[in-house]
């Protein structure tokens, strides 16, 4: 660690911490006017232009309302739960690249804070730790719905882990790395053969994971809306069976802090979606063309060149990254809530069985080297 | 290879206060997400050790998967404190646990200090297992070449005691409530 290091590592950091406190408010005003615009009514349009400021009165409301402790809580847990769900929550980007690297003068910065070795295990293994936010808020608000909340939540993360994380193997047989930036760098390859026919010229298309594991795409998506909580299994909320199930007793600040978690976990899962099954920073298309014309009509060259080109793919990647979010409010203002067996039957007797299939396929494709 | 000391006393002083904190607590939810930490530091100091691999995969198994289910059953058995609370101890009882305690600390005091436990050096050195592609890489491939058989008989005991647990589960199910 020099002071290159020191100064870029920090700079990330503060990029990225900038970006997911400003996910929460936007989210929070897409997802009241997107439910709005899909139930037909206008949602909030009064503060700013388009209602846009109207998060910020929310959270001026929030941090001003009186912060009571009931007092039939444990009150160390009651207080450490909001922060226990949150902290995951702003750990887990860490690992994801949002560009590819740039040389500076010799030294390679790469668009990502920490290229780990084990990157995807590391989100796997961050991201389960969110669960102890839920049970240390259901456990010491010593209330029968928050405990049931906390406990359906548990298990229901537990069950869809499990496929979650056999879903991934498959992108891991394939690319064979565990490196994020890795993974979304070999998208950027083309699709030579679809199984073990070879593919005409014009019909290869970027390597992106959706197209190499469709399967596994599939999964993954569930198996993230089920590991966020959102709709259709928002099981632990379930405000028509357990009031508001986790987070009954909280309010102001802390219950915001909960409600902070839920997006950031959504933007993570957004992110990691993109970066598996999206290509990651690998450009939209039409935009490589944009780009040429770009550096051809402004005569860039050298280092501003590659900053255009750095430019381009921050800008596909949060593309993509805010196509997933908005297809998350998009899901849950339209599918109902499931049933509670059903959940746990999609998760163990569909979802499970499919992850299984989908690895046992890419080991046939891989061991006759067709993809 | 060196450790930052810094940290190295940060997550072992962290490590044995939170050991100390399971069994010194009264309450069981408190030691159980002392254990918590406990996992955690020691990850802390896998990875400082560059063992990146076991660092996540400690977090991953142990504090993500089994500390859940026992912070879990812990608090569905709502353990409260009396029923662990065992009264005082026979004053002959306390006299020996300390002095077996005091002993089991001698040893391993002399067994860290007198063997060459230090100077074991495997094959695998850093720089080796960096040219092989990283940790993962080096661990995954001699698992699944050198050391397949007891991978799988490891796999084969798990798979036993899924099967135990679901029997004996079964079994209390017929005979008892329904």
């Amino acid at each position: 660690m020099d002071t290159f290091d020191w100064i870029t590592t920090a700079a990330k950091s503060a990029f990225l911490v900038i970006i997911l406190l400003q996910v929460v408010p936007i989210m929070a005003w897409v997802e009241r006017r997107g439910s709005a615009l899909m139930q037909n009514r206008l949602g909030p349009n009064r503060i700013g232009p388009l209602g846009l400021f109207q998060s910020i009165a929310d959270a001026i409301k929030f941090i001003f309302k009186e912060d009571p402790i009931p007092g039939h809580v444990e009150p160390f847990y009651y207080m450490l739960a909001p922060l226990v769900s949150v902290v995951p929550a702003f750990m887990t980007f860490g690992v994801i690249p949002f560009a590819s690297s740039i040389n500076l003068d010799g030294r390679v910065l790469h668009f990502q804070v920490a290229d780990l070795n084990v990157g995807l295990l590391y989100v796997f293994s961050v991201a389960s730790l969110g669960v102890y936010g839920i049970i240390m808020a259901g456990w010491s608000s010593n209330n029968k719905y928050t405990i049931l909340g906390s406990l359906r939540s548990s298990s229901q993360m537990i069950s869809y882990e499990l496929s979650m994380g056999l879903s991934v193997i498959g992108i891991i047989l394939v690319f064979s790395t565990l490196k994020l930036g890795d993974i979304a760098t070999q998208q950027g390859q083309l699709m030579t053969h679809l199984g073990p026919w070879l593919l005409p010229e014009w019909l290869q298309i970027p390597k992106w994971g959706v197209f190499i594991q469709p399967l596994g795409f599939l999964v993954f998506l569930v198996a993230a809306f089920a590991e966020t909580n959102r709709l259709p299994f928002d099981l632990p909320e379930g405000e028509s069976e357990i009031v508001a199930g986790y987070h009954l007793e909280y309010g102001s600040m802390k219950f915001a802090m909960f409600m902070m978690a839920e997006y950031l976990n959504m933007f993570t899962a957004s992110g990691l979606i993109t970066t598996l099954y999206f290509g990651g920073w690998q450009l939209l298309p039409g935009f490589g063309p944009l780009l040429g014309l770009l550096q051809s009509q402004f005569g860039l060259a050298g280092m501003s060149a590659e900053w255009a080109r750095v430019g381009f793919e921050v800008l596909s990647f949060f593309l993509k990254v805010g196509f997933f979010m908005w297809f998350f409010v998009w899901v849950r203002w339209t599918l109902p809530r499931f049933r509670y067996d059903q959940l746990m039957d999609l998760g163990w007797k569909v979802m499970f069985p499919l992850a299984m299939v989908n690895i046992l396929l890419t080991g046939t494709f891989a061991y006759y080297g067709w993809i | 290879m060196d450790i930052s000391p810094f940290f190295f006393y940060l997550f072992a002083g962290l490590a044995i206060a939170c050991s100390t904190m399971v069994i010194l607590k009264k309450n069981p939810v408190t030691s159980a997400f002392s254990l918590v930490l406990v996992f955690f530091a020691f990850a802390g100091i896998y990875a400082l050790l560059d063992a990146h691999l076991i660092a996540a995969l400690q977090v991953f198994v142990y504090t993500g998967a089994i500390m859940v289910l026992f912070v879990f059953v812990i608090m569905l058995l709502n353990a409260d404190v009396p029923s662990f609370d065992l009264g005082r101890s026979h004053f002959l009882m306390r006299v020996s646990a300390g002095f077996s305690a005091l002993v089991l600390l001698g040893i391993f005091v002399w067994a860290f200090k007198e063997s060459s436990f230090h100077s074991i050096g495997g094959e695998f050195t850093l720089e080796k297992i960096e040219a092989a592609g990283g940790n993962t890489q080096v661990i995954s491939e001699l698992m699944f070449s050198e050391y397949i058989l007891p991978f799988e008989l490891t796999s084969i005991l798990l798979l036993a005691a899924i099967v135990g647990a679901v029997a004996i589960a079964k079994r209390k199910l017929v005979g008892g409530r329904v």
